[in-house]
C-alpha cells in the first residue's frame, strides 16, 4: 500500500480531461475525465453501451475526439495516428480477440517489433548480412518473449488454431510486445470459466510487475474487477457516475442503481 | 490428331509444373551450388528445348514459345496482383492498367530508340529519376505534420511530379539531340549504333518503364488506399477504364502519333528472349520473396489479416498499403514492359478491363497468399486455356474466344462455392516455403535455455 | 453527486488536421475550373448548352433507374452487385426480340381490331416493357439465389468476386450466336420517335428534316424516361415508407441479425430487393434501348459503373440521393462529352467516385459516421 501512495503522486501516466465523442447526434462520451498514475491496476465499468470501448478506442487513436483531451506521459496525443500512439508505448488488446487468425504463433509476436526491425526493405530484397542478424535477434527475441508465456512450444502453429485461452495469452502477449508503458485490456476474462478467471487474475498481476506496467482494463465481471482493480471509474450513457476504491464503488447506490442493480437482478 | 494434341498438351503443362517445381526445390536448397546450378540448368532447359532441333522441330516450337513469353509476363502481373489483394487484402482491379502503362511506355523508349530519337530514353529515365526525388522530398516533408489529410498530401505530390515530368522533360530532350550528333542511335551510325547498346537501352526501357507505373501507382494509390476495399476496388476498376480511354486517344489526347491510339502499335522491336523473361520473371519471384518473408512482409500481411489489430500494433497501415500497391504495380510494370517487346504489337484491345480481370482470375485460382500457386497458376492457365482450349474450341467453331469467356466464369464461380481458398490453398514449393525448421530449432534451444536458467 | 445530464453541446471543435487549406485548395482549384467551364460555355452559346443539359438530363433519369437497385442492394447486403448492369443489357435485349421477333407491341391491335392507334401503341409499350421487367426479375432472383446466397457469410470480397463471375458469365454467354450475339444490334423501336425543337415556340420536327440552328431538340422518348423515372422515384418512396415490406428492407439494412430476431425473412427481404431493383434496371434497359437504338452484350458495363458512382455520390443506401447523384452524373457527363472531349466521359465518372470518397465518404444524403463495433 505504501509504495501505491508514493507512486500516486507521481505524474500520471495517462490523463484525460473533457473527453467528448459525438457520433452525429448521439453522444458516445461526454465530458469524460480520468488520471491514472504510474504503476496502478485500474478499472473503468459501467453497463453494455457505456462508451468504456469508445474511450479507449480515442485513447489508441481509431477514433478522433470530437473534444478534450489526452496526455500520454505528460504528451499531447490527440490526433496521432493510432501506430503512433502504440510506438510511444500505449498497448491495447480486444473485446474480440483479433489476433491475425492465419499466421504462425510467432509471427504474430514479431509483427509487433516491426517498427524496430532494424533493416530496409533492401536490405530485405538483397538478403544482406544486416538482414540476417537482425532477423535472427528479432526472433529469438520473440521466442524469449514467447516462452515467458510459455507459447514458445507453439510457436509454428498457426494462431486461428490455437484454444481460446491460448488466443487470449497470446494477444496479451502480442501487444507486450510493443513494449507498452500503459496497457488498456478490453474485457480480458470474457468467455473464461471462473477458473481461467483466477489464473488471469494472477497472470495480469504477473505482467505488471514484470513488465513494470500500469493497467486500465475493462471488465464486465465484478470479480475480476473487484479483485484486481486498485481504482475504479464507472461509466453510464458516456459519462462519469461515481469513482472509487472497489470498496467504495460496490457500496454507491448510483452506481447499484445503473450497474450492479441491473447486474444483480440479471443473475438472479 | 486431336487425342494426340490433347495428349501432349497435358504433358506440356505437367511438364511445367514439375520444371516449376523443380526450379524452386533448387532455389530454397541450402547449398549454394545447388542454387546457382539448378537457375543455369533451368534456363538452359527450356533454352535447349527452344532452339536445339530435334528431328526438323524444336521441343517447343513458336506456338510454345508464344505461350511460354505469355506465362512469364502473366506470372508477373499475377504476382503483382497476389501482393496488393493476396497478401495485403486490398482488391485492386487497377493491375491491368499498370500493366497497360508499363508495355506502352517501354515500347516507346525502344521505338523511338530503333527510329533514331533517344529522347524516350532520357525523358523517362530522369522523369523517373526526378520523380523518386520528389516522392522522397514531399514524404519527409510531410512526416513533420501531424494528421496531414490524404488530399492534400495529394496535392503536393501532384504538384512535385508534374514539376518532375516538365523538367524532366526539358532536360531530357536537349540531352537527347545533343547525344544523337554525337553518339548515334541505332538509325544513325556511332558508337551506340550496337546490338549491345540495343540490349543495354532495351534493358534500362524495362526497368524504367516498371519504375514509371510504379510512381503512377504511387501517385494513384494514395488517395485512392483510403476509401475502403470495394470501394477501392471500384476505382482501381475506373483506372483500368481511364488508362484504355487513353490508350484509344494516345494520338488525339495524348501527344504520341507512334502509338496510333485505337489502331494500334506497330513496330516494337521483338527484342524479349527467353534469357530476359527468365531473369525478370526470377528477379520479381525473389523480390517479392524475399519481402514476404521479412519484417515488411509479416506487416503486409498484418494489414490483410485484421487493419485495426495491425494499427494497434505499431504498424502504419497507409504505408504499408501504399508500399504493397506500389510494388505490385512495378511488378506489372516490368511484365508489360518485357510482353510488349515479345508481342511486337501493342493495341489498346489488349488493355481492356474486361481481359483485365484475368490475373485477378488467376490468383484466385492459384489461391490467396500462395505465390506458388500464382506462378503455377499463370502457366497453367495460359497453357491450357490460351494453347489447348484455344485450339480444341477452334475445331468446334469460330466461336472460340467468346466459349472460353463463357468458361472462366463458370469456372470461378465454382471456385469460389466450393474451394474458395483457391486451388493450391496457401501451398507453398521449395524456396518460396517459410522457414519452419530454423524457427523450431530455436525454440528448442530457447526452451532449454529457458529451463536451465 | 447527481448530475443533471446536459444537452450534447452544438460546438465541435475537431482537433485541427494541419495542412489540410492545400487540399482544399487544390479542390478549389478543381471546382473553378468546371465552373469555369460551365459557366463560360453557357455565356458563349446558351442554346447548345441546354442541349447538352437535355441530353444529360435524359442520361442523368436512366442511371437514376438503374443506381436504385445498386443502393438498396448495397444497403441492404453490402454488395456491388456488378451484374445489375447487365440485368439491364438483358432487360434491353428482351424488349428486343419481344418487339422484333414477337411482335408482341402490336397484341392490341390484333386482339382489338377497332382500338385506337394511340392506345394501342400505349398498351403494346407497356407490355412490352412490363415483360422485359419481369425476366429481369426472374433472372436477378435466380443469379441471387444461386451465386449470391451461399455465399452470405463469406468475405465480402468472396460475393464481389462472385459477382464480377456472374456479370462476364451474361456477358459473354449472351455474345454467343445463338443467345443474342457479339454484335451491334439496330435496336426496333415499339412506337415513332417524334422529336420537337424549340425555338419561338415548339415545334415538331418531320421526318428528314433537320433542326434549324440554334434550337433545342428534344424527342418523345426524353419525356417518357423523365416521366418514368420520377415515377419509379415514388412508387419506391411509397414502397419503403408505408409498406410491410418495405419497413422490413429498412429493418434489415439498418441491422439484419435483430431483423432477424424480431421475425423478418431476410432471406425474402433480401430476395425481395433484388427484384425491385432488377425490375427496374430491366425497364431503364427497354428505355435505353429505345433512346439510343443500338444494343450489345456488353452495354450494360459501363452504366451500370456509372449509376454505382451516382449511387455512390448520392450516399450509399439512399433513394433520393442515387436519384439526385443520378442527376448530377448525368449532367457532368453530357458536358464533358459536349466541351471536354468524348472519350473522356468515362473519365469523369471514376473522378468523380474518388473525390467523392475521399471529401465525403457518405455521400450527398448519406448518414453520418456509426459507431463500430
Amino acid at each position: 500500500m505504501s509504495t501505491s501512495e508514493v507512486k500516486k503522486n507521481s505524474s500520471p501516466v495517462l490523463r484525460i480531461e473533457g473527453l467528448n465523442k459525438y457520433f452525429g447526434g448521439l453522444r458516445a462520451v461526454n465530458d469524460f475525465s480520468l488520471e491514472i498514475p504510474e504503476g496502478r491496476i485500474y478499472g473503468l465499468i459501467g453497463p453494455n453501451g457505456a462508451g468504456k470501448t469508445t474511450v479507449f478506442n480515442m485513447v489508441t487513436g481509431l477514433y478522433h475526439p470530437s473534444s478534450g483531451e489526452i496526455d500520454f506521459m505528460g504528451e499531447n496525443i490527440v490526433g496521432l495516428e493510432p501506430h503512433e500512439i502504440t510506438r510511444m508505448g500505449i498497448g491495447r488488446t480486444f473485446q474480440n480477440i483479433r489476433i491475425f487468425p492465419n499466421l504462425s504463433v510467432l509471427d504474430n509476436v514479431c509483427i509487433a517489433y516491426h517498427p524496430h526491425a532494424g533493416y530496409g526493405v533492401f536490405d530485405a530484397v538483397f538478403r544482406n548480412p544486416k538482414f540476417g542478424e537482425k532477423e535472427k535477434e528479432l526472433t529469438e527475441r520473440a521466442l524469449d518473449f514467447l516462452s515467458i508465456f510459455k507459447l514458445d512450444s507453439i510457436c509454428n502453429e498457426t494462431a486461428k488454431n490455437l484454444p481460446y485461452g491460448e488466443q487470449r495469452r497470446l494477444e496479451i502477449a502480442r501487444a507486450l510486445a510493443t513494449n507498452p508503458k500503459l496497457l488498456l485490456l478490453d474485457e480480458p476474462a470474457a468467455g473464461m470459466n471462473p477458473g481461467e478467471i483466477v489464473r488471469l487474475m494472477e497472470y495480469i498481476h504477473f505482467i505488471r510487475e514484470r513488465f513494470d506496467l500500469t493497467i486500465l482494463l475493462i471488465e464486465h465481471q465484478m470479480r475480476v474487477v473487484m479483485g484486481i482493480c486498485e481504482w475504479i471509474t464507472v461509466m453510464d450513457f458516456g459519462e462519469v457516475i461515481a469513482r472509487g476504491t472497489p470498496k467504495d464503488i460496490q457500496t454507491n447506490p448510483r452506481v447499484i442503481e445503473a450497474y450492479l442493480g441491473k447486474e444483480a437482478s440479471h443473475v438472479a | 490428331m486431336e487425342i494426340g494434341f490433347l495428349l501432349i498438351s497435358i504433358i506440356k503443362i505437367v511438364a511445367i509444373i514439375a520444371y516449376l517445381y523443380g526450379l524452386f526445390w533448387a532455389m530454397g536448397h541450402s547449398s549454394k551450388w545447388v542454387k546457382i546450378g539448378g537457375v543455369v540448368l533451368g534456363f538452359a532447359i527450356i533454352q535447349a528445348a527452344l532452339s536445339v532441333p530435334i528431328g526438323g522441330s524444336t521441343i517447343l516450337n513458336n506456338f510454345d514459345s508464344g505461350l511460354l513469353f505469355q506465362a512469364c509476363t502473366m506470372a508477373m502481373v499475377a504476382l503483382g496482383l497476389n501482393l496488393i489483394y493476396g497478401f495485403n487484402g486490398q482488391f485492386s482491379l487497377g493491375q491491368w492498367g499498370f500493366y497497360g502503362i508499363g508495355a506502352y511506355t517501354a515500347a516507346d523508349i525502344t521505338f523511338r530508340w530503333v527510329n533514331g530519337d533517344a529522347s524516350g530514353l532520357f525523358v523517362v529515365g530522369i522523369g523517373v529519376i526526378l520523380g523518386g526525388i520528389v516522392i522522397w522530398l514531399v514524404g519527409g516533408f510531410l512526416r513533420k505534420y501531424r494528421r496531414v489529410p490524404v488530399l492534400s498530401s495529394f496535392t503536393l505530390y501532384l504538384v512535385g511530379s508534374i514539376i518532375a515530368g516538365a523538367v524532366a522533360l526539358f532536360i531530357g530532350k536537349s540531352i537527347a539531340q545533343g547525344l544523337v550528333g554525337m553518339l548515334g542511335t541505332a538509325a544513325s551510325p556511332g558508337p551506340l549504333n550496337s546490338p549491345i547498346a540495343m540490349q543495354i537501352v532495351f534493358f534500362l526501357a524495362i526497368v524504367f518503364a516498371g519504375i514509371f507505373a510504379a510512381e503512377i501507382s504511387f501517385l494513384f494509390g494514395l488517395p485512392v488506399l483510403s476509401l475502403g476495399s470495394d470501394y477501392f476496388g471500384i476505382a482501381t476498376l475506373g483506372f483500368t477504364i481511364v488508362v484504355n480511354v487513353l490508350m484509344v486517344n494516345s494520338d488525339t489526347i495524348l501527344p504520341f502519333p507512334e502509338m496510333k491510339g485505337g489502331r494500334g502499335m506497330i513496330g516494337i522491336p521483338k527484342l524479349t528472349t527467353w534469357f530476359w523473361a527468365f531473369l525478370f520473371l526470377l528477379a520479381v519471384i525473389v523480390i517479392m520473396r524475399n519481402i514476404i518473408r521479412s519484417s515488411h512482409g509479416r506487416a503486409i500481411l498484418s494489414v490483410r489479416e485484421d487493419e485495426t489489430a495491425a494499427r494497434a500494433m505499431g504498424i502504419d497501415i497507409a504505408s504499408t498499403k501504399l508500399f504493397a500497391f506500389v510494388l505490385g504495380s512495378l511488378f506489372a510494370g516490368l511484365g508489360g514492359a518485357v510482353y510488349a517487346h515479345y508481342i511486337g504489337f501493342l493495341s489498346p484491345g489488349t488493355f481492356t478491363f474486361l481481359v483485365g480481370f484475368n490475373p485477378m482470375i488467376i490468383v484466385v485460382f492459384g489461391g490467396l497468399g500462395s505465390m506458388t500457386g500464382t506462378v503455377a497458376a499463370s502457366f497453367g492457365w495460359i497453357f491450357f486455356l490460351e494453347g489447348l482450349l484455344r485450339v480444341l474450341l477452334s475445331q468446334m467453331g469460330t466461336e472460340a474466344p467468346t466459349w472460353r469467356f463463357v468458361l472462366y466464369p463458370i469456372a470461378l464461380l465454382l471456385l469460389m462455392l466450393l474451394r474458395p481458398q483457391g486451388l493450391l490453398g496457401n501451398i507453398e514449393w521449395g524456396f518460396l516455403k517459410v522457414a519452419l525448421v530454423k524457427r523450431t530449432e530455436l525454440a528448442q534451444e530457447a526452451s532449454e535455455t529457458a529451463a536451465s536458467g | 453527486m447527481q448530475k443533471v445530464s446536459s444537452q450534447p453541446s452544438p460546438v465541435i471543435h475537431e482537433p485541427k488536421a494541419s495542412l489540410a487549406w492545400i487540399g482544399q485548395l487544390f479542390l478549389v482549384a478543381v471546382a473553378l475550373l468546371a465552373l469555369y467551364l460551365v459557366v463560360s460555355n453557357l455565356i458563349k452559346n446558351p442554346i447548345l448548352f441546354t442541349q447538352f443539359v437535355v441530353s444529360g438530363l435524359q442520361l442523368g433519369f436512366v442511371y437514376a433507374m438503374i443506381a436504385l437497385g445498386y443502393t438498396m442492394v448495397y444497403g441492404i447486403v453490402k454488395l456491388i452487385n456488378f451484374a445489375h448492369g447487365d440485368v439491364f443489357m438483358v432487360g434491353a435485349f428482351v424488349s428486343f426480340y419481344a418487339v422484333s421477333r414477337f411482335n408482341l407491341h402490336k397484341w392490341p391491335e390484333t386482339a382489338f381490331p377497332g382500338i385506337s392507334e394511340g392506345l394501342a401503341v400505349v398498351i403494346g409499350s407497356i407490355t412490352v416493357m412490363l415483360l422485359s421487367m419481369i425476366v429481369c426479375v426472374m433472372m436477378a432472383v435466380t443469379i441471387e439465389r444461386v451465386a449470391y446466397k451461399p455465399l452470405r457469410d463469406a468475405p465480402r470480397i468472396a460475393a464481389l468476386i462472385t459477382a464480377i463471375g456472374v456479370s462476364f458469365f451474361l456477358e459473354f454467354f449472351g455474345a454467343l450466336n445463338f443467345v443474342f450475339s457479339p454484335r451491334f444490334i439496330p435496336y426496333d423501336r415499339p412506337f415513332e420517335v417524334v422529336a420537337w425543337y424549340i425555338k419561338d415556340g415548339i415545334h415538331r420536327i418531320t421526318e428528314g428534316q433537320a433542326p434549324p440552328d440554334n434550337s433545342v431538340t428534344f424527342s418523345n422518348i426524353f419525356i417518357i424516361i423523365v416521366l418514368a423515372s420520377i415515377l419509379v422515384q415514388f412508387f419506391l418512396q411509397f414502397l419503403v415508407r408505408s409498406t410491410k415490406i418495405g419497413i422490413a428492407m429498412r429493418a434489415t439494412s439498418f441491422d439484419k441479425p435483430a431483423a432477424r430476431l424480431m421475425g423478418i425473412e431476410v432471406d425474402r427481404v433480401i430476395s425481395f430487393t433484388f427484384a425491385v431493383g432488377a425490375a427496374f434496371a430491366g425497364l431503364g434497359g427497354v428505355l435505353y434501348a429505345i433512346a439510343y437504338s443500338s444494343i450489345y452484350t456488353q452495354l450494360g458495363i459501363l452504366p451500370g459503373l456509372k449509376a454505382f458512382v451516382a449511387a455512390v455520390l448520392g450516399g450509399i443506401g439512399s433513394i433520393p440521393g442515387a436519384f439526385v447523384g443520378a442527376l448530377i452524373m448525368g449532367q457532368a457527363e453530357a458536358l464533358t462529352m459536349g466541351y471536354i472531349s468524348t472519350p473522356m466521359r468515362d473519365a469523369v465518372a471514376f473522378t468523380i467516385l474518388i473525390i467523392v470518397l475521399l471529401v465525403r465518404p457518405t455521400g450527398i444524403f448519406g448518414e453520418p459516421e456509426k459507431e463500430k463495433a
